[in-house]
């Protein structure tokens, strides 16, 4: 854990040092080095970093206290005894994630389709594994693992399919050539153009959770350890955005018009899913799923307006978005009710005395995410919608009403979360099977400090990460 | 000196002393910051220049967030500037009302509620002096959250549900007028200081259609606030449900900031919007004012009943603002500083007789002036002023108001004067059904003790407010009218001459 987090922190280091004057299409030109690119990918390390460090707990246990050190055994068997006294460490998580964060460092700066479909295995395919090794509720860890799997090879086929119909069209996967041959117009394989782009799009859409590709978030963010899903829900975000702007700022830029509005009403589909669903959940993982999705939404609408400052925007919303989702997680792994997580919404009631700490911090990250004022949530809100309405046209308008609209109907949901922890007298059960929240060490404390701070500051006085993510605005090609 | 930005800091800091302190401490430290926000609320009085030529006084501008051309810009013109002391008066008011609202032995509880009142002056005092649209915003939401949790977990029976519907109300109308904020942004002159008043103020553009709908956008989350017909429903829940402090706060104080706002940025903002949409507006504010008050008339709970006089009474103030006349205005202006204090007697002293009995419905009393004369004597007064009686403070502002609307839309100023006569039979009617009849039997020892002398520290100041604003206006209405007279300018609309005739009244 130690040596992971080292080498993300070194990454970083070197990234700030380096990388930023050396901006270059390299590699063949299938990576881009430029702003948008770095500042993702610094995004994506700091992410990963604090994500580690929730993912290290141990809550006094031998090993990584969310991972079985076996994932093939039965819960409880012998066998799994004998792994775990054989000190089988539950180490294989922290490859497991440097892996998939060097795909989404990838992701984000693949500036052809093939590299592109590459880092998207190489990202997934860790995410499929890690999904599926929780210690608690192995089964719904391992049909999560399943689903995800499934449904992620389907999107990956259909990424793969359209970037064939784009090769078919462009004669390149070069995503600077295929702008260019878009540019030209009529070529004689105009129809695949389209065709192409919107199963590109399907499969990127897929990775951000976006309606109606949206039916494995649920189940994927329940199903896996918790300190999992929050680097999922975090960074996969970030990385897939990444992709899904430089591919469409980038390569089918041109042709916009032809999917836009499309991709728009996906948008509106996807707010208005995620928030209304989440005001059915009973089980917490679920409900910040669909939070999850609703959000997605909420970075499409400021994906849309195709503008500088929009870039800027949805790459602020992501780290501020990134950041809340890591530290709220972490904190849904620290409450527990007899050796489990207190996974159902009802277990959180009256959390509030005798958590008041924990339960305070839940409480603020959760107005993060309903985005009231004074908190990252609001500003990257206003970051993502302000360009939509200046140069989203009557589409981005709309999708703004219906962001704010679903934005208040999330509201609900969070509060309607505050309020049971704060409100409610908890549940009456017996001394010893009390909901509790633990005692976190010191990797996690520092976790959940970075990201309370982070969705503070943002809220507060996001000039400066603002400042850099308008710097970091330009695409290279 | 900073005086508006430490106006909210002392009490920012009173309230992380207060959190960490318990009992009684807590409360001496509550009231002690409070009083000292009131000296500095006086001090800006003092030095607030009535005839001064720019719209904001006491200003300070620092650049915020560049990037959205946000900035932190305080200042005042008359109208915040009242609004402002009236809240720095009546805040040390409720915490004295308050003080035994939360048993002492509960630790922690006491010192959250009084933290949270501090922290809901800071904002107060913000939201008023804030000039950048964005920074008012900002304070707009996030005021809610102490108030959600002041009614939410201090309050009565229903007070969760309560909560949430106060909640989501607001919620919901500032979020569409998050949309108009970003519109202004985009519509406005833009740079580094997009949002302050002073480059927004006759600078924003867009069609006609799209000036409309901002201006919906702000309409709507003010009428909410205000609350206005038909998006009130959540203010009688609320009141009711909240600690009379609490509901002092909210209605005498919250609410105003819907009032303001229409006058601030609907009127300042959208000019020709504003003319657009007067026809509805006053349509709403004169169902509100009979409509609130026929409700009230017809409630057994007195803080819903009051909560109900409330609406009636915004009514008036709207009607005043769209009248789009000077008298109107100040009318409206001074409405809102007179209703504060007079919402304030009625809350308070309904809650002083609720601690008696443990009950706000009015058939629990009868004959209560036998009991507690003095409790009996001030609420009569106060009720006398809530229906405008000649001589204290409401009569002055709600004849300003019917006058400036008379100029200019008969028909609704003749239909609201109704609301004067059913003021009339809702506080008179409250005041025979408690306070008159035959004495009411008590056990031995357990009759009800007239006001304390805490109690009657804060009934003072406010009957004291009635008598000095109903008979010397002038001092308030000399800093107020300034401010009106130069919205009304930005407006572009004069007042009629006195005589007009019918066919050029009618315009």
């Amino acid at each position: 854990m130690v040596l992971t987090s080292a080498t993300l922190l070194l990454a970083f280091v070197s990234l700030i040092l380096r990388s930023v004057d050396h901006q270059v299409v390299t590699v063949g030109g299938s990576i881009a080095i430029d702003g948008p690119a770095l500042f993702l990918q610094g995004a994506l390390l700091l992410m990963s970093f604090i994500a580690i460090l929730v993912m290290a707990e141990r809550f006094g246990g031998v090993g990584g206290d969310a991972f079985t050190p076996m994932g093939a055994s039965t819960p409880g068997s012998s066998q799994e005894v004998e792994a775990a006294r054989a000190g089988y460490a539950t180490s294989e998580v922290f490859p497991l994630t440097l892996l998939a964060v060097f795909g989404m460092m990838m992701f984000v700066a693949a500036s052809d389709l093939i590299t592109m479909f590459v880092a998207l295995e190489v990202l997934s395919l860790p995410l499929y594994v890690m999904t599926g090794i929780a210690r608690r509720r192995r089964l719904l860890s391992q049909e999560a693992s399943l689903k995800y799997f499934l449904l992620g090879a389907f999107s990956s086929a259909f990424f793969l399919f359209g970037a064939a119909l784009i090769y078919g069209f462009a004669g390149s996967v070069d995503l600077g050539v295929i702008a260019k041959v878009i540019a030209q117009g009529a070529t004689p394989q105009d129809g695949l153009l389209v065709p192409g782009a919107v199963l590109l799009l399907i499969g990127l859409l897929f990775k951000v959770g976006a309606a109606p590709f949206h039916m494995w978030t649920p189940d994927a963010y329940q199903g896996a350890p918790t300190p999992v899903t929050g680097f999922m829900a975090a960074c996969t975000k970030v990385a897939a955005f990444g992709a899904i702007l430089r591919l469409t700022y980038v390569g089918l830029e041109g042709s916009r018009w032809d999917w836009r509005l499309g991709v728009a009403a996906i948008a509106i589909l996807t707010m208005v899913v995620g928030a209304v669903l989440s005001v059915t959940q009973t089980d917490i993982k679920r409900l910040l799923a669909y939070s999850s999705i609703a959000h997605a939404g909420f970075i499409l609408v400021g994906v849309l307006a195709f503008s500088r400052e929009a870039v800027s925007g949805v790459m602020f919303y992501l780290v501020a978005y990134g950041f809340t989702t890591i530290a709220a997680f972490a904190i849904v792994a620290m409450v527990r009710q007899g050796a489990s997580e207190a996974a159902q919404i009802s277990q959180w009631a009256g959390l509030g005395r005798r958590h008041p700490v924990v339960a305070a911090v839940f409480g603020f990250l959760l107005l993060a995410f309903a985005g009231i004022p004074l908190t990252s949530g609001f500003a990257a809100k206003f970051a993502a919608f302000a360009p939509a309405i200046a140069t989203g046209g009557t589409a981005g308008v709309i999708m703004v009403i219906v962001g704010v609209l679903a934005s208040a109907v999330t509201a609900y949901v969070y509060v309607r979360l505050i309020v049971l922890m704060y409100f409610s007298a908890p549940a009456d059960t017996g001394e010893d099977d009390e909901v509790v929240a633990l005692m976190p060490s010191v990797s996690t404390t520092i976790a959940v400090t970075v990201g309370v701070l982070v969705t503070l500051v943002l809220g507060v006085w996001p000039t400066k990460v603002l400042e850099i993510a308008q710097s970091a605005s330009q695409f290279l090609l | 000196m900073p005086l508006l930005t430490l106006m909210m800091a002392v009490p920012v800091l009173g309230a992380v002393v207060v959190a960490f302190l318990r009992g009684q401490a807590a409360k001496v430290a509550a009231l002690a910051t409070s009083l000292v926000v009131l000296v500095l609320g006086l001090i800006a009085w003092a030095r607030f220049d009535a005839g001064a030529s720019t719209q904001f006084q006491l200003a300070e501008v620092h650049s915020w967030i560049p990037q959205f051309g946000v900035s932190y810009a305080l200042g005042v013109d008359g109208i915040a500037l009242s609004l402002i002391v009236m809240s720095v008066i009546l805040t040390p008011i409720c915490l004295l009302a308050a003080w035994k609202d939360v048993p002492e032995d509960e630790g922690r509880r006491v010192s959250t509620y009084f933290a949270l009142m501090l922290v809901l002056e800071a904002f107060m005092v913000g939201v008023f002096a804030a000039t950048d649209v964005f920074l008012f915003y900002v304070f707009f939401e996030a005021m809610l959250i102490p108030v959600y949790f002041l009614i939410g977990m201090f309050g009565g029976a229903r007070r969760q549900a309560a909560a949430l519907k106060f909640l989501l109300f607001s919620l919901a109308g500032g979020l569409v007028m998050l949309v108009a904020v970003i519109g202004l942004y985009v519509y406005g002159p833009g740079g580094d200081k997009a949002f302050l008043m002073e480059t927004l103020t006759g600078n924003v553009g867009g069609s006609t259609t799209a000036q409309r709908l901002m201006f919906l956008g702000f309409f709507i989350a003010f009428a909410v606030k205000a609350p206005m017909w038909p998006v009130h429903t959540w203010l009688p829940d609320a009141a009711a449900a909240a600690r009379p402090a609490t509901s002092v706060l909210l209605v005498g104080v919250l609410d105003k900031v819907g009032t303001f706002g229409m006058i601030r940025f609907c009127l300042q903002l959208f000019p020709e919007a504003s003319t657009w949409a007067t026809p509805v507006v006053i349509a709403l504010a004169v169902i509100s004012v009979i409509y609130g008050a026929i409700l009230a008339i017809g409630s057994t709970d007195m803080m819903r009943l009051v909560a109900y006089t409330s609406i009636s009474h915004f009514g008036f103030i709207v009607l005043g603002i769209f009248a789009l006349t000077t008298v109107g205005g100040a009318g409206s202006t001074l409405y809102m500083v007179n209703h504060g204090f007079s919402t304030a007697g009625l809350f308070l002293l309904i809650g002083f007789l609720a601690a008696r009995t443990g009950s706000q419905q009015m058939s629990t009393y009868g004959g209560w002036q036998r009991v507690t004369p003095i409790l009996a004597g001030s609420f009569l007064v106060v009720g006398l002023s809530s229906l405008a009686l000649p001589g204290l403070s409401s009569f002055v502002s709600e004849f300003l108001v019917i006058q400036g609307t008379f100029q200019t839309h008969r028909v609704a100023a003749v239909i609201a004067t109704l609301g004067l006569v059913l003021a009339a039979l809702y506080i008179l009617l409250m005041y025979q059904k408690t306070m008159t009849g035959p004495k009411p039997e008590f056990a031995e020892g357990a009759a009800p003790r007239d006001l304390s002398v805490r109690e009657k520290v804060v009934v003072v100041p406010i009957i004291a407010s009635f008598v000095l604003l109903g008979f010397y206006p002038k001092p308030v209405l000399d800093v107020l009218n300034p401010a009106v007279e130069r919205t009304l300018q930005i407006v572009g609309v004069t007042d009629p001459p006195p005589a007009v005739n019918a066919t050029e009244s009618a315009k």
